[in-house]
């Protein structure tokens, strides 16, 4: 308890004391003393402790300590955060006075603020949910879909024009077509947002870098050329601690990435050699996770297809991933078993080539290019295996049928899939 | 033969209840289905005015659209963009990149057909 706390004992009484409409001699009464006394006390002119301070503060219905030290000062912090925080006027410097005099007016404020705080953070991750969950993502815009045909369709039906024999089964056709799919969707997703979502949050350094680079492939593309170094880069990013050092090994990376392969002259091979790896690889002589990210980040605007990549660790976690149209797989740590990534890490060291095909949407397909790596070797050690994997869009026919892949057990529609761990709820609606 | 609308959307059931309503009012409705594919299609048939859907399979509709306004043939087409994804970054973006107009799902039919009449019959 500071000097200057103590000093103010005699006014918190008084102020206690007015508050309970009680006149001076009746307390000074019921707790002994003269009121003369209690006189010099409530101006600070005598000192108070002990025995008579705990019988002044039963009398006042208030803590000892209340008094001695007015309010407390993490209930004093919080209150003055909550009236930063909400961009309030509140008098923020008489804010120890309210404490003091209405202990539970103050506590109801802190916890409110707790509250509202806690309300923001989960409003939050459920909008970054949204934005970076290719899978929820997807899933919703499915839902929307279906309820769009239905509405313009429903129109359409009882419009007053009137409608032949065939368009009006036609149009109920699709009405029910659409409501078999929006049931499904909507179960879908009640089960998918019901699942825990703890990992999103640990993710979450990992996914603002994504959000950096996908925003500042500009910036990225001239530190090439110029002489900007990476520190400030990432100073500038206003990113915080573990999104700073995250954002960093991904420039540098990249910038190694950049000094093998020039952007002018990858650019020109790649289109020249139709986006192949392993003959970018072998012409620039650098390995082929390098040459993954690299077409990773041409730039569709210059005619390149838009090419999705995911980096994961030995258990599957991504740790980086650049989505691209219809390209994403879920972060949640329950992604389909048969993206080409997971073949990899099955067998490091050798790279897997495999088109692929998603169920919902049949002219979707990818080309994708996968390598697991040992990244570090220590004696007697399990060894750091990463793996990257490359998907190309809409690549040529293939002499073999696409291998079907999906966003997650829980809602993919493939049928007869070895790898299904779960049912669909699409598939058993 | 009335104007020409060009439906750039993957949806066959939103494709044909938009292509019926529009025909009833006498524009003459073509559709395209693969974002990838669709900038050929805009130049083979030259539609009066598009109605473009942001998430296409291939190429998303702010790509096509930022094809279309680089293209002195297409820069001055009238496009209406349509997206479930009702975001203020997303309508931001559809305005900077040059779309006349923007309107999220689920729309009413006459909001569609109102602003077709709007544009082609001014």
């Amino acid at each position: 308890m500071s000097v200057a706390s103590e000093a103010k004992t005699g006014s918190r009484i008084r102020e206690r004391r007015i508050d309970l409409g009680l006149r001076q001699a009746d307390l000074a009464q019921s707790v002994g003393i003269s009121a003369s006394y209690l006189n010099l006390i409530e101006h600070n002119r005598r000192r108070i402790a002990g025995r008579l301070l705990g019988d002044i503060a039963r009398s006042l219905d208030v803590e000892a300590a209340l008094l001695m030290d007015g309010a407390d000062r993490e209930v004093l912090e919080q209150m003055q955060a909550a009236a930063v925080h909400a961009k309030s006027k509140a008098e923020i410097d008489r804010a120890e006075d309210l404490a003091s005099r209405f202990p539970g007016w103050a506590e109801l404020i802190c916890e409110q603020t707790r509250r509202i705080t806690n309300l923001e953070a989960k409003v939050q991750e459920l909008s970054d949910r949204m934005s970076h969950d290719p899978a929820l993502a997807a899933s919703l815009h499915s839902v929307i879909s279906s309820v769009t045909s239905i509405r313009s369709t429903a129109s359409i039906l009882t419009s007053d024009e009137k409608l032949d024999a065939d368009w009006q089964n036609r149009f109920h056709k699709n009405i029910h077509d659409d409501a078999v799919r929006l049931a499904g969707n909507s179960e879908s997703l009640i089960g998918y947002l019901e699942a825990p979502q703890e990992t999103l949050i640990g993710n979450l350094p990992a996914q603002l870098v994504e959000e950096w680079v996908e925003g500042n492939y500009e910036l990225i593309r001239s530190m090439e050329t110029s002489s900007r170094a990476v520190d400030d880069v990432v100073g500038e990013a206003e990113l915080d601690g573990a999104a700073s050092l995250l954002l960093t090994q991904y420039l540098d990376e990249a910038m190694s990435d950049a000094a093998v392969m020039p952007m002018s002259e990858f650019a020109r091979e790649a289109k020249k050699r139709d986006y192949h790896p392993g003959e970018l690889a072998e012409v620039f002589e650098t390995n082929l996770s390098a040459v993954f990210r690299r077409l990773s980040v041409l730039g569709p605007e210059s005619g390149h297809p838009p090419m999705g990549l995911t980096v994961c660790d030995a258990s599957g976690a991504i740790l980086y991933q650049k989505i691209a149209p219809e390209f994403g797989l879920s972060r949640a740590g329950n992604a389909c078993p048969q993206w080409p990534i997971f073949e990899a890490l099955g067998q490091p060291g050798r790279p897997v080539e495999r088109e692929v095909v998603l169920p919902t949407a049949p002219k979707t397909r990818f080309m994708c290019y996968a390598l697991a790596e040992q990244t570090i070797s220590v004696l007697n050690e399990p060894p750091i295996i990463k793996a990257t994997m490359l998907a190309i869009p809409n690549p040529s026919e293939g002499a073999k049928p696409p291998l079907t892949v999906g966003p997650t057990c829980r809602i993919c529609a493939a049928t007869d899939c070895a790898a299904r761990r779960e049912l669909s709820v699409l598939t058993s609606a | 033969m009335g104007k020409r609308v060009l439906l750039i959307e993957d949806e066959p059931n939103i494709i044909e209840a938009i292509s019926f309503i529009l025909s009833r009012d006498g524009f003459t409705v073509h559709t395209h289905e693969d974002g990838e594919t669709a900038m050929e299609k805009v130049r083979a048939t030259p539609p009066d005015m598009i109605i473009l859907d942001v998430m296409l399979p291939g190429r998303s509709g702010f790509d096509i659209l930022r094809d279309l306004r680089a293209d002195p043939i297409t820069a001055g087409l009238p496009v209406l963009m349509l997206t479930a994804r009702g975001q203020t970054k997303d309508r931001d973006l559809a305005e900077r990149l040059g779309a006349d107009h923007f309107m999220t799902k689920p729309f009413s039919n006459s909001e569609v057909r109102d602003h077709v009449r709007a544009v082609l019959e001014a």
